[in-house]
């Protein structure tokens, strides 16, 4: 392979891999960002798969091909409601969030499964028969370079993942909405004072999340494992944890650290005939993003800090 | 009502929510939840085969469990018993094949690289915390991944690509024929008495030493510890390690009892996980960590009886699981509710 040619597959490639990621991510920094531990990510985005794919599947007929999103939207709408029980139990029982993070994986996992098998008499779906697909963006694609680079081999989701991040940053640091949000992270007490409601806010932020991972999952159930089941998502939501915080809780940021997980990973699976990079041992490049993490919050790569009042419930007229 | 009780019933009320729920899931889906729940009493105590099994299922939890209570016991969360019990599970199953030694040496030399392995893991998350002020939440997240893909690699090297390694030696396996005679031929092994031994010194570093005094302070207030002369950083990577010791153990359970070896994984185990769930049950003391594992490592085995006989996927239980740990988390309006019903009854 030359150069070029190493590019043009290595940069569409790890875009791909990052769209479910920047998804999740983003959900997880809105959660976090209101002062709520966005631990349950990764049991939300099971449920996002789960639903994905069952409608996927029970309403291809009805659709065609658009039913991915039909199927997405589902999800948008399941994963926000299934994160009601971490907003309930995070806000208003005051549970500790990183044990409720871990009840809720749990229950998301045990639930889909229990769900597959009560409709499906089986342990996985079937596969689906509308994938998202990609397409190739006319006119832009025949730019040199650029073109092949990246309008070639675009998934339309990814486009839209692009938009929900920028979006999330200009939401979160131009809009009133936003700079409350943070607010009540950063000193829910000082927030509080100067009128805003916190537990809403925090309840907002946790549906929003609960929303974005859902369609996370749906769109890596469509995209890569074409079906559900038990091993679906195995950690796709940790590594968004792990891309918002080597993102430093920053949208763009976040965005930033997914793709560059989705390099990381584009070289794991497929890094076997790439020159140079067919040298490094494979289980470097699957470790790279969790390391990386570690290296981030230990200052190596620029100090992340969390926001200050993540995982503290608020009780009112406590000091 | 006083604060005793108080702290046993959330758990109680907790469990019995979850059974309760998880029977409206049952009837909701179309199942009988009485035959649900015979067919999950039989899987646990039907016969000796299962009650072997179970206690067999019940020795990791007890250690995953016991990790995770240590460190909360020191102000630390843990949540990495998972990737700390892989280590432990590849050290144990590595040394119990490769090297050829007396029993009365190899089985503890096995333990103890387990306990190292897993020790080192901790011990990274400690470090991190003391050194770099890491949240051990994320960085333990993070290593557990790490663990599981370092240690499907290295599987993969020692193996020549292949799946799993060879068998543990005779010399280092945990079963024993006795144990297996007495109970049908199940897979229950010497490992549970290990894990009580464990409960134990548990209880004694904790209860009985200067140093537990130390840890446990640390876990309390960390400043009032620096003020009274205690290294707060010290304690932090001591506990992370003594926690990670137990993990390691754990996996250990699983490579010279279960399974006999250690093979390449698609996923955590799971055990950590549950290991929160078991911990919290426990309120994180070692005697309550011995109950925890008990009800859900009998949970956890009995489930697989529940298709063949009441035609019911397994995942019921762990949904179960699920809402008890969510339950115990959320105890804060359980005791609200306790706290009105006390009050209404002294009103009378």
């Amino acid at each position: 392979m030359s150069f070029l040619e190493v590019l043009y597959f290595i940069i569409p490639s790890a875009i791909f891999y990052a769209t479910p990621l920047i998804f999740t991510g983003i959900g997880a920094l809105f959660s976090e960002r209101s002062g709520v531990i966005g631990l349950g990510v990764e049991g939300l985005m099971v449920i996002g798969a789960f639903t994905g794919i069952y409608v996927n599947l029970e309403y291809y007929d009805t659709f065609g091909h658009n039913v991915i999103w039909i199927a997405i939207l589902a999800a948008l709408v399941a994963g926000a409601i299934f994160s009601l029980l971490i907003a309930v139990a995070a806000i208003t029982f005051r549970a500790d969030q990183t044990v409720i993070g871990v009840a809720i994986n749990l229950l998301a996992l045990a639930l889909t499964v229990f769900l597959v098998k009560l409709i499906y008499q089986k342990g996985q779906t079937d596969m689906i028969e509308a994938p998202i697909r990609r397409f190739e963006i006319p006119y832009l694609s025949d730019i040199p370079f650029l073109g092949p680079l990246l309008f070639h081999d675009v998934y339309s989701v990814s486009i839209l993942a692009f938009i929900v991040a920028i979006g999330a940053w200009f939401v979160l640091y131009k809009m009133p909405f936003g700079l409350r949000l943070r607010s009540v992270g950063e000193h829910p007490m000082a927030a509080d004072t100067m009128g805003i409601n916190v537990a809403r806010t925090r309840y907002i932020a946790v549906m929003i999340s609960g929303a974005l991972a859902g369609v996370g999952g749906a769109v890596f159930a469509q995209t890569i494992p074409l079906d559900f089941s038990a091993t679906t998502i195995t950690g796709q939501g940790f590594i968004a944890i792990a891309a918002m915080i080597f993102g430093k809780w920053n949208p763009l940021g976040t965005l930033g650290a997914a793709l560059f997980f989705g390099l990381a990973q584009t070289l794991s699976n497929g890094g076997g005939s790439i020159p140079y990079i067919q040298d490094i041992p494979l289980v470097i490049l699957q470790i790279l993003p969790y390391v990386l993490t570690i290296l981030a919050l230990a200052g190596f790569i620029g100090k992340a800090t969390s926001p200050k009042a993540v995982g503290i419930p608020y009780v009112k007229g406590k000091r | 009502m006083n604060s005793r009780v108080v702290n046993i019933l959330v758990p109680v009320i907790s469990i019995i929510i979850g059974l309760i729920v998880g029977a409206i899931v049952m009837l909701v889906s179309g199942y009988d939840p009485v035959q649900g729940y015979i067919a999950l009493w039989e899987g646990i105590f039907g016969d000796s085969y299962s009650i072997g099994n179970t206690i067999r299922q019940i020795t990791p939890y007890i250690l995953a469990g016991l990790a995770v209570a240590f460190a909360f016991r020191t102000g630390l969360f843990n949540i990495g018993v998972e990737g700390q019990l892989l280590m432990g599970w590849l050290a144990a199953a590595w040394v119990g094949y490769a090297v050829d030694l007396p029993r009365i040496i190899h089985l503890p030399l096995a333990l103890l690289a387990a306990a190292a392995a897993g020790a080192f893991w901790a011990f990274l998350v400690g470090f991190l915390k003391a050194r770099f002020n890491v949240h051990e939440v994320i960085s333990s997240i993070m290593l557990n991944y790490t663990a599981l893909y370092v240690m499907n690699a290295i599987i993969k090297q020692i193996t020549d690509g292949g799946y799993k390694t060879e068998t543990v030696a005779e010399t280092a396996t945990l079963r024993w024929q006795w144990l297996r005679d007495i109970t049908d031929n199940s897979s229950l092994h010497l490992g549970i008495i290990v894990a009580l031994l464990m409960v134990l010194l548990m209880w004694f570093i904790l209860e009985k030493t200067t140093r537990g005094y130390e840890l446990k302070s640390v876990g309390f207030n960390h400043h009032a510890s620096e003020y009274a002369g205690m290294s707060v950083k010290k304690n932090i990577i001591l506990a992370m390690t003594i926690s990670g010791v137990f993990a390691g153990l754990a996996g250990a359970m699983e490579a010279l009892g279960t399974y006999q070896n250690a093979s390449i994984k698609a996923a955590m185990s799971g055990i950590g996980f549950d290991g929160i769930a078991v911990a919290l049950l426990g309120a994180n003391t070692p005697l309550g960590v011995v109950f925890g594992a008990s009800l859900f490592g009998s949970l956890k085995y009995g489930a697989l009886n529940m298709p063949n006989a009441a035609g019911i996927p397994e995942e019921i239980v762990s949904i179960i699981i699920a809402l008890i740990i969510f339950f115990v988390a959320s105890g804060y309006i359980i005791r609200v509710v306790l706290e009105k019903m006390g009050k209404k009854k002294e009103a009378k």
